[in-house]
């Protein structure tokens, strides 16, 4: 062997020792470090980096999951009770709105809507609440800010938060909500709801028109929030915020507990300004400051994202009101007691579902969902339907959580088609036999393993409006049979066909066959067998079926043009209202003509006229006679084939408790209990390191080698 | 030589303006800025006064390549190519369309993508060229036949395999190794081995087969019977003699692909969650974020050119007669 080649066997040799030396006493797969095998630290996983952390910014739910944690909006979702209920977090109260006209002067809570000039709320927060530390909050012995005037000198060497030596904190006052609410309008920050709340807080749309002017003037110089007026909220007092909303807007109770509504310290937003921070990635969208139970202490979206305890937590007790099956389930061991219960909470970047599972089976992940390739090893299903965990999963004290999620999946007529749309008698029969014969209880069986409930209208399960059971079906698609709900028969559906001008699946009038076009933007080999079964759906009634794969630009277009025919879309609830899903179907809101999300441009005159009053009413009885008037409406014109509710399934290992899943709540890690003894038991039991490869490799080299040994050997004593 | 570097770096420039021109219109022929802001939006609330927004903030509200509207040289200067090309040149590229810092990006993640890559190259050079020498030693015997079978074999099956079964067998099924991860210092050693060892396997068949070639060639050349008949043995002149003339086409391949290393391997760093350059390109092809996808064919670009070079004066190196003008 030459000098070099026995340097680096040498070296090889040195490294796996070095590598099972580190490892001998733990478990050689562990990917954590052993300080932490006993650390109340919860473990999980997330595949798609997040974008924003900004709470002006962020509104998709793999960035709520951080941001929820660290943000404290005004109001929250009970962890336990359903309905979902609005409960303070920083507020003292669920504020109520005062009306007033247009002269100003107040109203009854009872007023019509049109009499509704302006809605206040007005809010009140809790003192003593504090931010997390952090050094933009820093302060010398004669109160001077540290950090809000740092050079490229003082920026030198900085490239974390944790480079700066000193941090500190303030309490919460009411100024920060309104702060927040005017970074909305920032032209800087292209806020995703600042179109829509300009349309219902008062000034908003001016603000944003007045600092887009003030940028454009001065493109590089920081914008200061607090030099520009703002009628839609002030701050009352040190602890009362108001915020004046257009009109009446029961709706905007529900913002008030996202995200967006939280607040911001102008001192962040200061400190991040300077320059330098933005070329190290410390901004405010990356390196988030709350007063929520959490902190952003390490922020590697490329490798993993650490949220640890806030020592400046205000304090929150865990609910002690919950049902009977709440109790049932232990949701109610931890009671009153101090939250949060975990000190540290570890998110991993995990894009591949292999290892991502092979991890939660190993005991390295506390929770996880089931993706199609592991749900058979995760799931079966008893005679009668029902999931349960197989065997493997319950030897190792795995737990199934199962929930019906806030939304619907849908394939939309364009009402604006000459073939599907419009509200003739004709048309609406047509649309009705295409839902017959879509069977989504097959497509549920088949495409889902099961995770998803036929939809019977737009408002899915635990929102007010949706009525379970046989009393809940839409006649127009489904009969009661024995108490259950089953499909029309293929004939009804073959028969209204007809009735509309296509006896069997062919123009009446001039005997051509009718082909329809549906636009997706599901492509590739995995979404084949999935558009062969629409196809299929449609033979059924002797209809051609043309499928137009495309991408999501392009899909997006066709759907603001128009151009599509029948096309698949979904929604997920921003909040749990039934005005959330009605609005997809309402008029005004039509994509084509006003960009609204209306995508199926539905527009029935007597629908709009039912949704503006229901939109503004109460939750109660007469609210739901309403909304059982338009779920008529729309099942009988079927702008809509109402495809399904997904169902989400996912597992919890034995040592987590303390989980209910929420689709309203972003900040429940705070409620997450978890045992790390016994976790750290089972880690050792199920990841014993199985030695044998390793010698049945060495001795394998060893044959390899040995017969080429013998031949050189051999080969040289000849040549010699 | 100097000059020669000079001005090879030199013809790199027009090269370099052509890459960045082709992915621009490749990129914005299929996209549009529209359709970059309603990706980066979301699907929902998104009004065309929030696109416009964005544009403005990213920088995508001007033309893509002419500024009619613009006076003098600004109708060329005042577009998004020359806006978001130009200072590429010096090395500054921007921000991506999560607003973090490209260069910042890049910087972070060179260190893993090489903690990778740079163990596959090494250790697979000498592995292949070792695992080549005990072929051609023992050409034409059931061994060399059996060499090239198994070579044949490895190189038939797909990466993906290396990685799923190397995953499945090693770190699940024998907790020998964690399946993925990374992390920094000494405590890294551990994640990065069953990658490279996967790798490494996977190179074997065309990487040995590949050297096999070049010194089957060799061998056959006068200089080795001249060795031969002075009476050295078959080990000397394979090592001594053979690998030292045949290390030319090896340099070929390895010294332009040394600069690439800092680019990262795509599947591998997905898989095995490194967070390298590789997946970080992978990601921004997915979410379309043109200026992180523009800034990394730069790069890759540069750093071919930059291989091509450093293959040139590695020839003067090796080889005596190659002169560098």
């Amino acid at each position: 062997m030459t000098r070099i080649g026995t340097i680096l066997f040498r070296a090889g040799l040195l490294a796996i020792g070095l590598a099972l030396l580190t490892a001998c006493s733990d478990n050689w797969n562990n990917p954590y470090p052993r300080s932490e095998a006993r650390a109340n630290v919860a473990y999980s996983a997330f595949s798609e980096r997040p974008k924003h952390l900004d709470p002006a910014r962020s509104y998709s739910s793999n960035e709520a999951e951080f941001i929820g944690q660290i943000y404290e909006p005004p109001l929250q979702y009970h962890f336990l009770k359903r309905p979902y209920t609005l409960i303070p977090l920083t507020a003292d109260a669920v504020p109520k709105p005062r009306y007033l006209d247009a002269s100003g002067r107040p109203l009854p809570d009872d007023a019509p809507s049109s009499a509704i000039a302006e809605s206040v709320y007005e809010i009140h927060i809790r003192p003593g609440i504090r931010y997390q530390p952090h050094p933009a909050f820093a302060r010398d012995a004669a109160g001077r800010y540290l950090y809000h005037s740092l050079d490229s000198a003082a920026m030198a060497g900085k490239t974390q938060l944790a480079d700066f030596k000193h941090t500190g904190t303030r309490e919460l006052v009411a100024a920060d909500y309104v702060y927040e609410i005017k970074r909305l309008a920032n032209p800087r920050l292209s806020s995703p709801i600042l179109g829509l709340m300009s349309e219902h807080i008062v000034g908003l749309k001016a603000l944003g028109d007045t600092l887009e002017k003030a940028v454009k003037a001065h493109p590089d110089a920081a914008l200061n929030l607090n030099d520009f007026p703002f009628a839609g909220a002030e701050a009352v007092d040190r602890y009362t915020y108001r915020i004046r909303i257009k009109g009446k807007y029961p709706q905007f109770i529900y913002w008030l507990a996202m995200p967006f509504f939280a607040p911001v310290p102008w001192e962040a937003d200061v400190f991040y300004a300077q320059p330098g921070m933005a070329d190290r990635n410390l901004t405010l969208d990356w390196q988030p400051v709350g007063t929520g139970p959490f902190y952003l202490s390490e922020n590697n979206p490329n490798r993993r994202m650490v949220l640890k305890r806030n020592p400046y937590f205000h304090g929150e007790i865990y609910p002690v009101d919950g049902d009977a099956a709440d109790r049932r389930a232990g949701l109610l061991a931890d009671a009153g007691k101090p939250l949060p219960f975990i000190d540290e909470a570890v998110f991993s970047l995990e894009k591949e579902t292999i290892p991502y599972w092979s991890k939660f089976l190993q005991g390295y992940y506390d929770s996880a969902g089931i993706s199609s390739d592991s749900f058979d090893q995760a799931i079966q299903f008893s005679a009668g339907g029902t999931p349960r965990l197989t065997k493997s999963m319950r030897d190792k004290d795995i737990h199934l959580v199962t929930t019906v999620a806030a939304s619907i999946w849908y394939v939309g007529f364009n009402m604006l088609d000459p073939v599907v749309g419009g509200l003739s008698e004709d048309r609406r029969k047509l649309r009705q036999a295409i839902s017959i014969a879509f069977d989504y209880d097959e497509f549920i069986s088949i495409f889902l393993n099961g995770r998803g409930i036929p939809a019977q209208g737009p408002i899915p399960p635990g929102l007010f409006g949706y009525v379970d059971g046989v009393a809940g079906l839409n006649p127009y698609v489904y009969e009661a049979h024995d108490g259950k709900i089953v499909r029309h028969p293929i004939e009804m559906a073959k028969k209204l066909l007809a009735e509309a001008g296509y006896p069997n699946g062919r123009d009446a009038r001039t005997g051509a066959p009718l082909v329809l076009y549906f636009d997706t933007m599901a492509s590739g080999p995995d979404a084949k067998s999935r558009l062969d079964w629409m196809k299929k759906q449609l033979d059924k009634l002797n209809i051609q079926l043309v499928v137009r794969g495309t991408d999501y630009n392009r899909f997006q277009d066709k759907m603001r043009r128009g151009n599509a025919q029948l096309f698949e879309w979904g929604w997920n609830a921003d909040y749990p209202d039934p005005e959330n899903f009605f609005f997809l179907l309402y008029g005004p809101n039509k994509k084509v003509a006003n960009g609204g999300e209306n995508a199926a441009n539905y527009d029935n005159p007597e629908f709009n006229r039912l949704f503006e009053r229901m939109k503004d009413m109460d939750n109660g009885p007469e609210r739901q006679r309403v909304i059982d008037a338009m779920l008529e409406i729309v099942r009988r014109d079927a702008p809509w084939i109402f495809a399904y509710y997904p169902k989400s399934f996912g597992l919890t290992q034995g040592w987590v408790h303390n989980v209910k899943p929420n689709l309203m709540a972003n900040n429940t890690l705070k409620y997450r209990r978890i045992d790390p003894a016994l976790r750290a038991t089972r880690r050792a039991e199920w990841n014993r390191p199985v030695r044998w490869p390793i010698a049945l490799l060495a001795g394998g080299l060893l044959v390899a080698v040995a017969p080429a040994v013998i031949a050189w050997r051999r080969r040289e004593r000849k040549a010699a | 030589m100097l000059s020669y570097i000079l001005r090879r770096l030199l013809y790199a420039v027009p090269i370099l303006i052509g890459v960045n021109l082709l992915t621009f219109a490749l990129f914005f022929v299929v996209n549009t800025p529209d359709d970059m802001a309603r990706l980066q939006l979301g699907a929902k609330h998104v009004t065309p006064e929030a696109i416009d927004r964005w544009k403005v903030e990213h920088g995508y509200d001007k033309p893509l390549l002419l500024n009619e509207r613009a006076p003098g040289s600004a109708r060329f200067t005042d577009t998004i190519f020359f806006r978001h090309s130009a200072a590429m040149f010096a090395f500054r590229f921007g921000k991506g369309d999560d607003g973090r810092d490209i260069g910042n990006e890049i910087r972070t993640r060179m260190g893993p993508s090489l903690a990778i890559a740079l163990p596959v190259l090494l250790i697979g050079v000498l592995v292949n060229v070792t695992f080549a020498l005990l072929m051609v030693f023992f050409r034409a015997t059931y061994l060399d036949l059996w060499g090239v079978v198994v070579c044949v074999v490895l190189m038939s099956i797909s990466g993906l395999f290396y990685i799923i079964a190397g995953q499945y067998f090693i770190a699940k099924l024998w907790n020998l190794l964690p399946i993925s991860g990374f992390a920094g210092g000494i405590d890294g050693f551990r994640f990065i081995l069953l990658p490279v060892l996967v790798s490494v396997v996977a190179g074997i068949g065309s990487g040995a087969r590949w050297y096999r070639t070049i010194f089957l060639e060799e061998i056959g050349k006068d200089y080795v019977r001249t060795a031969r008949a002075k009476g050295l043995s078959e080990v000397r002149v394979l090592f001594r003699h053979v690998l030292k003339n045949g290390m030319i086409p090896i340099l070929t391949g390895v010294v332009v692909l040394l600069p690439l290393l800092f680019m990262g391997s795509l599947i591998t760093e997905s898989f095995f969650g490194i967070p390298g350059l590789g997946s970080y390109t992978i990601d921004a092809i997915q979410a379309q974020d043109f200026a992180v996808v523009r800034a990394m064919v730069f790069l890759g670009s540069f750093l071919y050119i930059v291989g091509l070079i450093l293959t040139d004066i590695s020839y003067s190196w090796v080889d005596p007669r190659v002169r560098l003008r």
